[in-house]
This record gives structure tokens, sequence and C-alpha cells, in this order.
């Protein structure tokens, strides 16, 4: 466990960019200061960039509470209104079990079980028709 | 009285979204030296953080206090209490329920955090503030399973 969280969750998560995709990957505790500008960050990089896909990497995550919930939703929903798709990857099996309990499921979020699989959900076209549970 | 690294009962002051953060990590050391597994570590944690958000969001900061609580038997678990001096709540029925919201959150902290919990109990009194005392068993006691929403 990171013992040096406070300094560590007040400096701001880089926002590295990989082809037509950018990756975030989001370690030990955040701030709540940190997430909101993530939120812009990405946003602004999105049309800076001209990408068209964000993963986030959130296996080093440890928990998610409502509000990271809300803002990784945010994340995604500000994501498509800027051409963009988000895919949340790597969520700990904890995380999960928890989110559910919570009351948090998230249904608009993409998730794949890791940063590989992410990309690869991003390389297959936008416009496929989205397959709806039965 | 503050935290410890090592020290599992503690009074920690919840003032700003970075006091958060360490309530969040004590909260997991503290589990974690009672014994609780990684999954009731994390539910205990996430309530944790959803229950000290309220503090500081609606009764405008107070503090919460972390202790090892038995059974007197083999059965050891954690108990937080959250206390704020805030406006208090209303109506406890309406706020428990998801959905219900008086800021701009989901509405899912006190309603949410109960349900990742062994025990939650709440005293509020409007105008002179709000208390919330949650335990968990690092050994779950059986209960009947909720249905899944």
């Amino acid at each position: 466990m990171n013992h040096e969280l406070p300094r560590a969750a007040a400096a701001p998560v880089p926002v590295l960019r990989l082809g037509d995709v950018l990756l975030i990957t989001l370690q030990g505790d955040l701030h709540d200061g940190t997430a909101e500008q993530l939120q812009r960050d990405i946003a602004e990089s999105i049309v800076r960039s001209r990408v068209t896909g964000v993963v986030i990497d959130i296996s080093g995550v440890e928990i998610i509470d409502s509000y990271l919930g809300r803002v990784l939703a945010e994340i995604a929903a500000g994501s498509r209104l800027l051409a963009a798709r988000t895919v949340v990857a790597g969520m700990r099996p904890a995380v999960a079990i928890t989110l559910v309990e919570l009351g948090l499921t998230l249904p608009g979020l993409r998730t794949a079980l890791s940063t590989e699989a992410a990309l690869e959900l991003l390389a297959e076209p936008a416009d496929r028709p989205h397959r709806e549970p039965r | 009285m503050s935290g410890t690294a090592a020290g599992v009962d503690a009074r920690l002051p919840i003032r700003s979204d970075l006091d958060l953060v360490w309530v969040r990590q004590h909260v997991r050391q503290a589990a974690a030296a009672v014994g609780f597994g990684l999954v009731e570590q994390t539910k205990l944690v996430t309530a944790a953080s959803e229950l000290a958000r309220n503090t500081l969001v609606y009764g405008g900061g107070g503090e919460v206090t972390t202790e090892r609580v038995s059974d007197g038997r083999a059965a050891h678990g954690l108990r937080l209490t959250f206390t704020d001096r805030g406006p208090g709540i209303p109506d406890l029925e309406k706020a428990l329920s998801d959905g219900y919201t008086s800021g701009d959150g989901l509405g899912l902290g006190l309603g949410g955090a109960r349900r990742l919990v062994h025990e939650f109990a709440i005293d509020s009194t409007p105008g002179s503030g709000t208390t919330v005392t949650v335990t968990s068993w690092a050994t779950r006691p059986p209960r009947p399973r909720e249905e899944l929403r």
C-alpha cells in the first residue's frame, strides 16, 4: 500500500496519447479535486489531439465510491459528445462486487478486463449495432 | 488522539476532501489489522468514503472515530462513528432511500453505505447534527440475501 498517498493524490493524472487513443492510468486513492481535473484534462485532450477513444486503466484503484463512479460516468458521457468512445479497463473483482452492492452499476460505461482488451474493443468499428441483452 | 499507521482505534477529522483520502486509508489499514478479507475491506472502505463525504458535504465537516469491537467470543469487527454538528436530516426514511439527495450527488450515500456494512444506525436531530454508526465483522454473521435490484 502506498503510504505517500496525499502527495501522490494531489498530483495530476498523466494523460498519454497512443495513436487514436488517450490512455489514462489511475493509481491508488484519488483526491476529489484530482478526479475533477482529470475530467477537464481528458475533454481538452480529446479535442486537441483529435483522438477517437479513451481508455482508463483502473487496475490500480482499490475503491470506487459513488463520487468517483459518477466522475467516470461523466468522463464517458463527455467523451461521447466529443465523438470519442471510453472504455474503463481492469476493474478489480472486489471493486465490482462493492459497486453492485452500493447500487452503482454504471450501465452506460463500457468495460474491458485489461488495457489490451480495451484497445481491441476500440479498434472495432464504432457504428456496429449495439447488442442489447435479451 | 489521532490515527497511527499501525493502530485501529483512532479519531480523524473530516474537514476537506483530502481528509477523505486519510479516512479511506486508515479504514483500509484498520480493517486489514482486524482481519477483514479483501472484499469486506473494500466494502467497508467504500461505505466509509460515502459516509465521510456526507459528513463533509451535508454536515459541514465533523469527525470519525474507529474502534475495534468484539462480540465476547471469537468475532472481531470494526466500528466507525461519523459525527457532525450540521443541520441534521429531517426525514431519515427518505434520506435512506436510493435516489434521494439534497445535494448534487447520486443519492446513494446513506442507503448504499447501509448495504455495504453489517450493522447501521443513524441518529439525527434537525438543527444539531447527525451521528452515523456502522459496524462490520471480520467473520460475517449469516444473513438473508437481499434481492438484487
